[in-house]
């Protein structure tokens, strides 16, 4: 008889036994020992099925292919950009990945993209050893100009983008800025200084309160209030 | 004469007074801090991150990097020489050693997750303190680990198997013997098992004994200081609501 050990979204510790027996399945961050089914990070546990998977509230960002991050240029090659990714691992941006347009062979690329530009990209693809590689020719992929970046923790990112974009809209309709999210936790934001210091701020609140439910009423609420 | 009643009036099993916090250092991507009686340790985890140098990353899976050390004024008022000793390696290695059997850093090659532990104030049991605080914050940073390690010293005073030793049990004018012990909380198992001093076959297999027990005193600690820091969240939207 297979028995579920803890509840449904409650926080677990890394090593914490979720569930006895054969019947269920161990999913994201849990793994099987005998007939035990434990978790191997700290997060909520979430039941689909027979699944029982954890969804980390803390950690590292893993980069996976077709996401849109924002990353640093730290180093000009021969090819490409080499950027910083907010991970433990740089990317690559090829040449014929980065525009659109027909680069002579001796150009300089730092005409580009220069050493510590920002840009909105996307991982076109990871390998094992997490070599990661980047495109810019799709729409919205761009270099950031202007406005400012501000940094949070990845894990917090689908909050603040919220269901459907429903949350980052808020801020964006509330502050009138530009927002840009990445999955990395970098976001970039840009309009009026009092804009863009609104909205840094509303970012913070949701990343500090991301267990709250019915987190889009309350940010509301705070955008409302200090409008 | 027997060494029945301890220095500090403790009884033979019990622990020094505990108190632990996740989340203390808001920079670094996971923190706690762990006191037992005197002794108090605030760990910090950054990672995983780049390597440097770059000759130690490993292409197979991520490492492991315990830096321990004890303020200057940590101790009972002789300076301690800020920085690297001999005595600080070693911990440090034993460190990693004890939290490797847990830590699964195979998603993250060529990277290293870094563990920095002080030690403001120290009463004996520094390493086993910086363990069971090195283990909380590695949890608060989100690194994947399949067990929890929890560490605490037990030895034997003259005769007598105790827990927790302090400064003035490991300095008694008798056979003394200290022996620090990690220990995975599901499969039992011992990640760390150094002895200082003397001790007998049978005390040695009560000690270890002892230290299943204690050590579970330490974990039920480490997993309240870690629930704490996110049902503290939980609160605070809470009273806001009101």
């Amino acid at each position: 008889m297979s028995e579920l050990l803890v509840q449904e979204r409650s926080v677990v510790v890394p090593g914490e036994a979720l569930a006895k027996g054969m019947d269920f399945l161990p999913g994201d961050n849990s793994y099987r020992e005998k007939d035990q089914i434990y978790s191997k990070v700290l997060g909520l546990v979430s039941v689909s099925g027979r699944v029982i998977k954890i969804m980390p509230l803390s950690g590292p960002y893993i980069p996976r292919t077709e996401d849109k991050i924002i990353a640093r240029v730290m180093d000009i090659t021969i090819s490409g950009w080499r950027f910083e990714t907010a991970t433990a691992y740089s990317a690559m941006l090829n040449v014929r990945d980065a525009t659109t347009r027909f680069v002579k062979k001796e150009e300089d690329l730092s005409q580009i993209l220069a050493i510590g530009d920002y840009a909105v990209v996307k991982i076109i693809n990871v390998t094992s050893q997490n070599l990661i590689d980047l495109t810019m020719k799709e729409p919205g992929l761009r270099k950031i100009t202007g406005g400012r970046i501000i940094s949070i923790n990845s894990q917090k990112v689908p909050r603040v983008i919220g269901r459907q974009g429903s949350m980052i809209s808020l801020i964006k309709d509330k502050t009138g800025c530009d927002i840009t999210v990445g999955q990395n936790g970098l976001i970039w934001i840009k309009g009026t200084a009092e804009g863009e210091m609104k909205a840094e701020k509303a970012i913070k609140l949701i990343e500090a309160k991301s267990h709250l439910e019915g987190l889009t009423e309350k940010m509301e609420k705070f955008l409302g209030e200090s409008a | 004469m027997v060494y029945s009643k301890r220095v500090d009036g403790r009884k033979i099993e019990e622990l020094r007074p505990m108190e632990a916090k996740a989340g203390v250092v808001k920079n670094a991507n996971g923190s706690a801090s762990f006191k037992i009686g005197k002794t108090w340790a605030i760990a910090g985890v950054y990672g995983p991150r780049e390597v440097v140098p770059r000759f130690m990353a490993n292409p197979k899976h991520g490492i492991l990097r315990c830096h321990y050390t004890m303020m200057p004024f940590s101790g009972s008022g002789e300076r301690i020489k800020p920085g690297r000793s001999r005595r600080a390696q070693e911990i440090s290695m034993v460190m990693e050693l004890a939290l490797a059997p847990v830590v699964d850093l195979s998603a993250f090659p060529n990277s290293v997750v870094d563990i920095f532990v002080e030690l403001p104030q120290t009463d004996a049991g520094t390493r086993c303190a910086a363990i069971s605080a090195a283990c909380i914050a590695l949890a608060d940073a989100g690194i994947p680990m399949k067990d929890m390690v929890s560490s605490v010293a037990v030895g034997q005073v003259d005769g007598t198997v105790v827990a927790d030793l302090n400064y003035n049990e490991e300095s008694y004018p008798a056979i003394v013997s200290d022996i620090p012990v990690a220990m995975l909380h599901n499969s039992k198992e011992i990640s760390l098992l150094q002895m200082d001093g003397e001790i007998s076959k049978q005390d040695l297999i009560k000690a270890l004994e002892l230290a299943k027990i204690a050590t579970e005193k330490v974990y039920q600690l480490q997993v309240k200081a870690l629930k704490e820091k996110y049902a503290l969240e939980h609160n605070e939207d809470k009273n806001d609501r009101q």
